[in-house]
């Protein structure tokens, strides 16, 4: 036994589980490496604040009645507090859950337990998911691991931070516009965003149910790709809208990219584009050549409508969705005159304010009259957006590369116009709409601060889309760290 | 004055579709269990939990809109209906909007009338709420929330209360013999909600409707749509006009007053349902489905005409229930003799269902032993007189016509010796009649086969006796 708890913890998802398989690690060491990392940086007035919800004394209870030999033995996860587990609370950073535990476990918790994987906390995030940086969390903001005056991104920014500050390996969060990869840039670490269906949201609370995905947190490509297969695979018996399809082998060896070619969509270059963030991109395209793949400038022509329609989409979902925070059957109640005084005192007072604007306008866009105007219209851009994409892929282009975000993380309480804050999901928005799946890796650092790139595939292409990461990450090597 | 105006009716009608299990998870269906007993996280609306579409909902709701005549879209698209109320667990019903599961199909109502059927589309119950059992506390029961159900819109083709009366019963005919449905209003398996206005005779455009809800049985839809038509007409006449709104029956006031939420003026704000993709059903799936469709009563009745002869009267008592029909299909086939059959379903069989208030399915006597017994009086064996002592028998014991009757000594005879030495008894016993009867009193013939019968224990073949008799007052 040469290896450390604290250094396995750090080696990554891979080797802890080996080494528990193989009987070289105890995993209630790691288990308590995990948790001791936490209490090191997450807790107190600078603290990360990354973690919402832990249980110590349930993570070992889960270690001595869980699998040895799954795929992921041994390994401690965090969840974002949107996914239903039935050891910690599921609060999704609201007040109007605040220590909900909900009596029935998602399906990703259930694979994860099935895999040996160890539930160590629930990752702090923007209330119900709407956000960019965790700064709408109720249980205020998560912290960057990089420069704690930052934020981690958002809305999975506790699920990202965990995975940078190295209180875990993997992580999971939920991705409706961009939630897992632009905090995965923000923070340093690879996050996945798979192609809608892929992974059930049974027991993921729904934000916006036609553009919600959970998304995997790694610090590496591999450790991405383990937690990808963990937590795939066909759940049709709980989840109408996840794939019947078994989950895909995405590890590979081959860091070789010939063959394949590389779109680069000049919508997602813009003028405005930094020349640091440009630098960063050029060098990771060079690194995807000298791999062997043939890069070949593409278009997509309705990029700069994927925001407004984006806008549109999500709110109107999320206004029926949220509709059963009624304070009837569990969460916050807040009496009120009548029925009616019930609902509006649970409801003003469950929920923050951007959760209340988009519930807002999502009832405003879905109202008799606008309805035509704003919703159809919105999913017919939404069919242009998507059939961008298809016509990539129809030219013989297996992936696109783009930057992740335009910049690197901001500082807490610097983006104040709701505006701007959605301005950050700009590149990443369009995967949602397409249903395709995206991953963000590290590719550098400005002003000290990671950037990410992202690689872009077609609809349940995630092996070729890890693929190219693989050789991207091998190729940029240390790079992607400075 | 009413007979100046015409009544406009369309109906709503809702049905709980006969699945064991909810549309969309799968909790029980099941009636009057103890409240909130048959949930689940998905039926609760638990934070993450999805639907999952019961396949067997829409096969029923399908086999519904075809037994209508409905076209039935090869992709209909699920939508939330947004609403908030204590019982309604997400604060959306998940229902069809604007791309139901069928459209365009008609009823026909009788006296050559015919409706319409504007559409019909799936959704989900809501649960119950109770306001009377504890006081100062309404109590939910969700029990009921997502059960199946299919929603059926009439074009405003109905012309009277009597009309809708009839469109009900229809309607209800017909999905009980599909077996979509078990149409109880006492259950809640059939919900009506009755659209009517009033405008003078002549005019073609219709005039503004009002919504009566809360109709628990046809009748009460007959009497509340007459109250609504005659205070439309009396607000009318008085020059005033009518505000569409919703109106509640009470049928213990016999009134019909408005109801205090309007719901007319909700906004539902539907949208697609994105937890649900669209549901596509191939051309081949629906013919499978169609292939499924029983005969219905209108097509079974003619064909009892055709084949059976018979009027139709019968033939509608007969069709009354498609478990009725099958069981005189059956009596048929094993007596030979449909109309002997048809009589005896109608007499003997109905007073006997009646008197133990059992249905067709659980009669005691199997339609094959009932037409064995039938066969038994065509062929001159049983007297019709001994033959429903052999049906008593048979409805307590069980068993076969012939040797029931062979063991009680009940098979006619038609043998002549016998009958002779009969006849000559009571030639000794009752010398008045028989003398005058041979003095050509022809009259007394039925008196004096009567006692050959009795004395016969009802055994004789009375028209061998009749011959006999006739003989002898020849002599």
């Amino acid at each position: 036994m040469t290896a450390t708890p604290e250094s396995l913890l750090a080696a990554g998802a891979g080797a802890i589980a080996a080494a528990v398989r193989e009987g070289k690690a105890s995993a209630t060491a790691i288990v308590e490496a995990s948790f001791a990392r936490a209490a090191a940086v997450d807790a107190g007035p600078r603290g990360l604040n990354c973690i919402l919800s832990s249980d110590r004394d349930a993570s070992l209870r889960a270690v001595e009645s869980a699998l040895v030999g799954g795929a992921l033995a041994g390994v401690p996860v965090v969840l974002k507090d949107n996914i239903a587990t039935t050891t910690l609370s599921t609060s999704c950073g609201s007040k109007i859950l605040e220590g909900y535990v909900s009596p029935y476990e998602s399906a990703v918790a259930r694979k994860l337990r099935e895999a040996g994987a160890i539930l160590v906390g629930k990752g702090n995030m923007d209330e119900f998911a709407m956000g960019s940086s965790t700064e709408f969390s109720a249980y205020g903001p998560a912290r960057n691991p990089t420069d704690r005056t930052r934020v981690p991104g958002g809305s999975s920014g506790g699920s990202a931070a965990a995975v940078a500050a190295g209180i875990v390996p993997i992580a999971f969060g939920s991705e409706t516009g961009g939630s897992v990869r632009q905090p995965a840039a923000f923070c340093g670490v690879v996050g996945v965003k798979p192609t809608y269906g892929r992974i059930s949201r049974f027991g993921l609370v729904a934000f916006a149910s036609s553009l919600d995905n959970i998304g995997v947190f790694g610090r590496t490509v591999d450790d991405a790709a383990r937690a990808m297969e963990a937590v795939s695979g066909d759940d049709t018996r709980d989840d109408a809208t996840s794939a019947p399809l078994a989950a895909p082998a995405l590890r590979t060896d081959s860091r070789d990219l010939a063959g394949l070619v590389i779109g680069k969509p000049r919508e997602y270059f813009p003028a405005s584009l930094s020349a640091a963030m440009r630098a960063h991109c050029d060098r990771a395209i060079d690194a995807l050549r000298a791999r062997g793949a043939e890069i070949r400038d593409v278009s997509l022509p309705h990029t700069d409508l994927a925001l407004p329609v984006y806008y549109i989409i999500a709110p109107a979902e999320c206004s029926a969705n949220l509709a059963r925070f009624d304070g009837v059957r569990y969460g916050l109640r807040v009496e009120g005159d009548g029925l009616r005084g019930m609902y509006e005192a649970t409801r003003s007072k469950g929920f923050g304010a951007e959760v209340t604007r988009r519930i807002l306008l999502g009832t405003y866009v879905l109202s008799a009259g606008y309805y035509d105007a704003y919703y159809r219209k919105a999913q017919d851009v939404r069919a242009l957006i998507a059939n961008d994409f298809t016509r990539v892929w129809a030219s013989g282009v297996h992936a696109l590369f783009t930057p992740t975000t335009a910049a690197p993380a901001f500082t807490i309480g610097a983006i104040s116009d709701p505006y701007e804050m959605y301005l950050c999901d700009l590149f990443t928005v369009a995967a949602n709409l397409a249903e395709i799946p995206a991953i963000s890796i590290p590719i550098g650092r400005i002003g000290g601060l990671p950037v990410g790139g992202q690689v872009i595939a077609p609809r349940f292409g995630e092996a070729a889309m890890f693929r190219v990461s693989y050789a991207l990450e091998a190729e940029l090597g240390g790079a992607a760290h400075a | 004055m009413s007979a100046a105006y015409e009544m406009i009716v369309g109906l709503e009608v809702h049905v709980q579709l006969k699945t064991r299990t909810k549309a969309f998870c799968r909790c029980s269906t099941s009636f009057g269990d103890p409240p909130n007993t048959n949930t689940c996280p998905v039926c609760l609306a638990l934070p993450g939990a999805l639907p999952v579409l019961n396949e067997r909902a829409v096969e029923l709701a399908t086999k519904a809109a075809l037994a209508l005549g409905l076209d039935v879209h090869e992709r209909s698209v699920f939508a939330r209906k947004n609403y908030f109320y204590p019982d309604l667990p997400k604060g959306y019903q998940i229902s069809q909007a604007d791309r139901p599961l069928a459209e365009r199909g008609s009823l026909a109502i009788g006296g050559g009338r015919t409706i319409g059927i504007t559409r019909i589309h799936m959704e989900e119950d809501a649960g119950k709420s109770v306001h009377d059992r504890f006081p100062g506390f309404t109590a939910i029961d969700l029990n009921r929330a997502g059960v199946p159900l299919i929603e059926i819109v009439s074009e405003p083709e109905i012309r009277s209360s009597a009309e809708a009366g009839a469109y009900l019963r229809a309607l209800r005919e017909i999905l009980l013999y599909a077996e979509v449905s078990d149409c109880s209003m006492e259950e809640g398996s059939l919900r009506v909600d009755a659209n009517v206005s009033a405008r003078p005779r002549g005019e073609t455009a219709y005039r503004t409707r009002t919504e009566i809800k809360n109709l628990n049985s046809f009748s009460n839809v007959e009497r509340a749509l007459e109250l609504e038509f005659a205070r439309h007409c009396a607000v009318y006449d008085a020059g005033g006009s009518i505000v569409q709104q919703t109106m509640l029956f009470d049928a213990h006031k016999n009134e019909v007053r408005g109801a205090r939420s309007k719901e007319g003026s909700h906004d539902y704000r539907y949208f697609p349902e994105p937890d649900l993709p669209p549901l596509v059903l191939t051309p081949a799936w629906i013919q499978g489905v169609r292939y499924g469709l029983p005969e219905f009563p209108t097509a079974r009745r003619a064909r009892y005409a055709k084949d059976f002869g018979l009027g139709e009267t019968d033939a509608a008592v007969l069709t009354a229930t498609r478990e009725m029909g099958d069981y005189f299909e059956k009596v048929v086939a094993a007596s030979g003799d449909a109309k002997m059959a048809a009589n005896w379903v109608m007499s003997e069989v109905s007073a006997s269902l009646n008197e133990s208030g059992a249905d067709i399915r659980a009669f005691a006597l199997r339609p094959a032993d009932l037409g064995g017994l039938i066969a038994l009086i065509k062929g001159g064996a049983l007297s019709s007189t001994a033959a429903k002592t052999v049906f008593a028998t048979m409805l307590k014991e069980g068993g076969a016509a012939k040797a029931i009757a062979e063991r009680d000594g009940l098979l006619q005879v038609g043998d002549d010796s016998a009958l002779v030495a009969w006849i000559d008894e009571v030639w000794a016993e009752h010398p008045d009649e028989a003398g005058r009867f041979a003095a050509g009193e022809r009259k007394l013939q039925g008196v004096l086969v009567g006692f050959v019968m009795k004395k016969s224990k009802g055994r004789a073949d009375p028209k061998k006796v009749n011959q006999l008799l006739g003989a002898r007052a020849g002599t």
